[in-house]
């Protein structure tokens, strides 16, 4: 009976809303055919229509939770007023202000989430309400973010779908929907160029041009459902997920205390926040790109470390390079350099590990590592110098060897002209 | 005979070596002004058995692919003992066999060494000559360097330029679109077995030809009758003996004081280096192709200049036919003609290093 009425209906939603309509609601229905939410609601048009359509790809459709699981009802029911009556539990569509609890009904329940994912948090609610947003939401703003600004509707996909709004890469351009509208932003007096600002950093390059997933994006320093900016003393734990070594040596270094006193936000303080650039041996020092005379003056005993600090990095780079070139030209002469390029590999090493021990600033220990660094590089100019006097013993045993040929071509032509004479 | 009575009695009791040594004792060769360019033959054949040899032992180091190539001829230079001797000689004796033979070629030409009845020495020496090229082309990039393989990419994509053939030509050569490892196997190939096999065959032939037919003496020289000679054995064969031993001599001197590099490896993912050019002996083409307009009446520039060079390549190997009187007007002409060919070879070569690399 009702499979006749349904196969009339669809026969006018073909004529009204085009046979590919009606295909996809034939589809469903051999699906779910005792689901008289998508049944009408595949008939109907525009808005009314288009979460029937959307939650084809929508995860928790495709997990068994249709309509009536989050929005109540009775999808058996053929009559509309009977299926969507709230004596059936029909809550319809929840208000922005109720949307964090209405998800939490499941995604809260921490043995009914165990059902379908194991390994999913279930403190989402709790950390939204941690949340500027949530705060915000609790005081009436309807206007900040809720579940579904950042994860969609009806057709939910999981974060680990590269098609998600909430995939890695999808992530900045989430939060700058709202975070880069200026209209939006307006009320809450913040700014609009942390996506701009992000698009050029370090970490939004390797994440939107390199596709490098552990580049950060916004919710790796503010979180995702406890978003909210790390206040002034955080910020070294923030940037300190990635970056722990620098965390620590900055955490024991002489700027913790006076950046704290200073109301310095710590590694931001000379990296910047949003706009993080690749970082630049010229940060250091006293020259013009350096960010250590914006609080050491010239004439001060921090603007005279700072130079030093700068002189001994410099002077490791070179040593190193000077190092880099002598492997070069004997791999390149066709010596045997073997071991030195291991040795060589330590000396851009501690590079790098200048370049991190530089967050403790402290001169001494710096100098020590540098020394080190430098001491290497020595040892590899030596060894490949040592390599490349090969090519002098090789090049006099050849000589050698010519001079007996030549000998040899001497002996030879007066043999020559002696048969000569006699003949 | 003298020397080892003893191993001769035994040989001549089982074999009969008469002819062979009547041969030996009775060949005579001529001697004039111009005989010193009959030497630059042995000396070319010297240098060829230094190939032989030389290829033989690095053989046993070197293995073929992209993966590997560098590194082995890195092990062959550093790890091996005088492997850097063995590499170093086989490049350098690859360059100097190919300039043996531009002035063998040369000296051969002028002194109208393919006239009748030794046309066929002459084609097969100019078969030799283009073997040897190719000998040069597809060794050149087996120590998978950077030079070698941007010269290779540069190289193989003139080819390309050849009318309706011209990308098959490439996708043969290089074994795909790209130089890639199946360019370099496929290089090798061509270096270690192909070549060799048809150049053994053709020096066979070519030298058996210049032992049955003896040595030519210049139209100008050939009628008088006061001609001179001297006895292959020994005084030839000793003159021939010096003549490789000067060319072993310049060899050495060459390895000692330019050390054959290894290079950097090569990365096909890198730009081109800037002022690639081919091997020496390829530099007036190359020159050449870079200085012709874009375009000459309606036809492409440079393929103007690959079909200039073609048929270049197939008038040297005419020459005996096109050269029916050597001693008249014709022959003249030829001769004026093979030293403009001398000259340009030479100042284009000159130019193309002088050439900024930028241009």
């Amino acid at each position: 009976m009702a499979g006749r009425k349904m196969t009339s209906l669809l026969k006018d939603a073909a004529k009204a809303n085009g046979l590919v309509v009606a295909l996809v609601g034939a589809l469903l229905l051999q699906a779910e055919a005792d689901d008289t939410c998508l049944e009408c609601h595949l008939q109907l048009e525009d808005n009314l229509q288009a979460p029937a359509l959307q939650i084809q790809t929508d995860v928790h459709y495709q997990r068994g939770i249709s309509c009536a699981g989050c929005h109540g009802g009775d999808p058996s029911e053929v009559d509309p007023d009977s299926s969507m009556s709230p004596s059936k539990g029909f809550v319809g569509s929840p208000k922005p202000r109720q949307i964090p609890s209405f998800c939490a009904r499941c995604h809260s329940d921490v043995e009914y989430m165990k059902h379908y994912n194991p390994k999913l948090p279930t403190d989402q609610l709790a950390q939204y309400k941690t949340s500027v947003h949530g705060k915000r939401l609790a005081k009436g703003d309807t206007q900040v973010a809720t579940c579904i600004s950042c994860h969609g509707v009806h057709g939910i996909l999981r974060p680990t779908d590269t098609r998600s709004s909430v995939f890695k890469t999808n992530i900045p351009k989430t939060c700058a929907g709202c975070h880069a509208d200026k209209k939006h932003m307006a009320p809450y007096r913040i700014h609009t160029n942390q996506y701009s600002d992000y698009l050029q950093s370090v970490h939004g390059k390797l994440l939107l041009e390199k596709k490098e997933l552990s580049a950060a994006a916004c919710t790796d320093c503010h979180g995702n459902h406890g978003a909210s900016p790390p206040g002034l003393s955080d910020v070294a734990g923030a940037c300190g997920e990635c970056h722990p070594s620098n965390r620590d040596l900055f955490e024991k270094s002489p700027h913790k205390e006076p950046f704290q006193k200073a109301r310095l936000p710590q590694c931001v303080a000379c990296h910047g926040n949003h706009k993080v650039l690749p970082p630049s041996d010229e940060f250091l020092g006293v020259s013009g790109e350096a960010v250590c005379i914006h609080c050491h003056k010239a004439g001060s005993k921090g603007y005279e470390v700072s130079a030093a600090f700068k002189t001994l990095l410099d002077s490791l780079k070179t040593a190193t390079e000077e190092a880099r070139q002598l492997v070069k030209k004997a791999e390149v002469a066709g010596v045997k350099v073997g071991l030195t390029k291991f040795d060589l590999r330590a000396c851009e090493d501690a590079i790098v590990r200048s370049r991190s021990e530089l967050h403790s600033f402290n001169l001494a220990d710096f100098r020590a590592l540098v020394q080190d660094g430098m001491a290497k590089a020595e040892r590899v100019k030596k060894a490949s110098l040592l390599s490349l006097e090969d090519l002098e013993i090789r090049r006099k045993g050849l000589i050698f060897s010519a001079v007996l040929i030549l000998f040899l071509c001497i002996g030879l032509w007066l043999k020559i002209r002696k048969l000569d004479r006699r003949q | 005979m003298r020397l080892f009575p003893s191993l001769y009695g035994w040989v001549s009791e089982r074999l009969d070596v008469t002819p062979l040594v009547y041969l030996v004792k009775k060949k005579s060769v001529p001697a004039h002004r111009h005989s010193l360019w009959y030497y630059t033959g042995g000396m070319t054949l010297f240098f060829f058995g230094v190939q032989v040899a030389t290829g033989i032992l690095l053989l046993l180091y070197y293995r073929p692919s992209a993966e590997a190539a560098y590194e082995s001829v890195q092990f062959i230079m550093t790890e091996v003992k005088f492997g850097w001797l063995i590499r170093s000689l086989h490049s350098w004796s690859a360059n100097l066999m190919i300039g043996a033979i531009f002035v063998h070629m040369f000296s051969a030409f002028f002194m109208k060494a393919y006239r009748k009845p030794r046309e066929l020495t002459w084609f097969s020496g100019a078969f030799l000559l283009f073997l040897s090229l190719a000998f040069g082309f597809s060794g050149y990039l087996l120590p998978w360097n950077k030079l070698a393989y941007f010269a290779t990419k540069v190289g193989t994509d003139i080819a390309s330029q050849v009318p309706v053939l011209g990308h098959s030509i490439l996708v043969f050569l290089r074994g795909g679109e790209e130089v890639s490892g199946a360019t370099l196997t496929r290089f090798f190939g061509f270096h270690v077995a192909i070549l060799p096999a048809a150049a053994t065959f053709l020096l066979l032939l070519h030298l058996l030809l210049v032992q049955v037919q003896g040595m030519s003496v210049p139209p100008a020289l050939e009628k008088n009758p006061n001609a001179k000679s001297i006895p292959f054995f020994p005084n030839f064969l000793l003159r021939d003996l010096l003549g490789w031993l000067l060319a072993l001599l310049l060899l050495v001197v060459l390895a000692s004081i330019f050390p054959w590099e290894l290079g950097e490896k090569a990365d096909p993912l890198a730009p081109a280096p800037a002022g690639i050019k081919p091997e020496w002996y390829f530099v007036f083409m190359f020159q050449t192709l870079k200085l012709l307009p874009a375009e000459i009446w309606f036809i492409p520039g440079e393929l103007a200049g690959i079909a200039a060079f073609t048929l270049g390549g197939v008038l040297l190997f005419l020459v005996p036919l096109l050269d029916k009187n050597p001693t008249g007007r014709w022959g003249r002409w030829i001769s004026r003609l093979g030293w403009m060919v001398a000259a340009y070879i030479v100042a284009f070569t000159i130019l193309g290093y002088l050439w900024p690399a930028a241009k």
